[in-house]
């Protein structure tokens, strides 16, 4: 995991308004199955689950399995009920998270 | 007539609840498939130009990133970053990408965007250069391109002997090559929109560089491309940053003048 994630949430919202999340992050979700020059098995090292809280309750948390590409992206959606936090954690097979954050102001 | 077919158009965008990529995405293909030059983009599927048109979804952006970081990371005995000469890369790049590669006095050759930044590195940073296809020259390379986007390619060949370089280029364009004894305009100039095996042959243009190719899982430059071309159809790779190359690029560049800067652009 190289680069910072992306993450895009509308900076405000009208209250009840739906609004769309994205993220991107870097990551070379290696399979398990390939096998380095010298034919021993690169061990599998993928993002296993991404999480996505607003203001601490948990709103969507998806598993992962070696099928999905490197760099993986998610778009979702989520109503805007109060301003608040969005925090978004993706972790993967060395134990590694990665967080990000996104505040949402909503009247 | 005017407003019926704006109507029709805008009706279109609503019922497929398209936004303004969409918009960007119809400039791009009107551009390319009105005139008989045409970007990879117009051969691409919808949704690999989806992707690419949304600066979020596209992948190469987390290599424009590493690039805008690496601008303002100071490196080097000289103590200085990219940004302590030229500012603010929106306005001092934007013309970069459509005008490289542009002639080297000091090396008496054509020199591309990558050779550039090692250029600016070994000589006014005192940094050493980077490697060729490492994430930090991707990423600068994206980076600068990508404030160049949108402007129409145009390599001027007047400078030193670029001219002579770009005749050299064309030579290697229509010299069959490889154990499929092959040239570049076998496939680029009398096949493009036809199949090759399952993959659609476009002209081969190069404004998209660099790209992130969804075979190859993340960026890679425009010599990279060249490389797995020439392995192709069963020929000898050049170096990265190779005088064969630099010439192609040189010539290639001639043959997709006017189409906009796409990069970092997403392909099959």
């Amino acid at each position: 995991m190289s680069a910072k994630p992306r993450v895009k949430v509308p900076k405000k919202a009208a209250k009840g308004d739906i609004i769309q999340i994205k993220t991107l992050i870097s990551h070379k979700m290696e399979t398990g199955t390939r096998k380095d020059k010298n034919g021993n098995v690169i061990p599998r090292n993928i993002i296993n689950k991404f999480v996505c809280s607003f203001n601490g309750t948990e709103i969507l948390s998806a598993e992962l399995f070696p099928s999905v590409a490197a760099n993986p992206y998610f778009a979702f959606s989520a109503r805007a009920t109060e301003s608040g936090t969005f925090e978004f954690a993706w972790s993967d097979d060395d134990g590694k998270t990665v967080t990000a954050t996104e505040k949402i102001t909503v009247s | 007539m005017k407003r019926t077919l704006m109507g029709v158009a805008a009706a279109g965008l609503m019922a497929f609840g398209l936004s303004a990529t969409a918009a960007e995405m119809k400039a791009i293909d009107k551009a390319s498939t009105t005139s008989a030059v045409r970007s990879g983009f117009s051969y691409a599927i919808s949704e690999t130009r989806e992707m690419q048109t949304d600066d979020i979804q596209n992948p190469s952006f987390l290599w424009v990133d590493i690039g805008e970081e690496q601008w303002g990371t100071v490196d080097g005995e000289a103590g200085k970053s990219c940004e302590s000469c030229h500012g603010n890369a929106a306005d001092t790049m934007a013309n970069v990408g459509s005008t490289y590669p542009v002639w080297d006095p000091a090396t008496k050759k054509p020199m591309n965007v990558e050779l550039r930044i090692n250029k600016c590195r070994a000589e006014n940073m005192k940094a050493k250069p980077w490697k060729y296809e490492s994430d930090e020259l991707l990423g600068m390379t994206a980076y600068i391109k990508s404030v160049g986007r949108g402007k129409p390619i145009h390599v001027s060949l007047k400078d030193g002997d670029m001219e002579a370089w770009s005749k050299k280029g064309e030579q290697f364009y229509y010299q069959r090559r490889g154990l499929l004894d092959l040239s570049c305009a076998h496939c680029h100039e009398q096949n493009p929109g036809n199949l090759i095996r399952a993959e659609t042959l476009s002209q081969g243009q190069t404004n998209g560089f660099p790209t992130y190719r969804l075979k190859w899982q993340k960026l890679g430059s425009l010599h990279r491309r060249f490389r797995g071309c020439n392995n192709n159809i069963r020929a000898e790779p050049y170096a990265y940053g190779s005088d064969e190359y630099l010439a192609l690029e040189t010539y290639l560049a001639q043959r997709g003048a006017n189409l906009p800067v796409e990069g970092p652009s997403v392909r099959k």
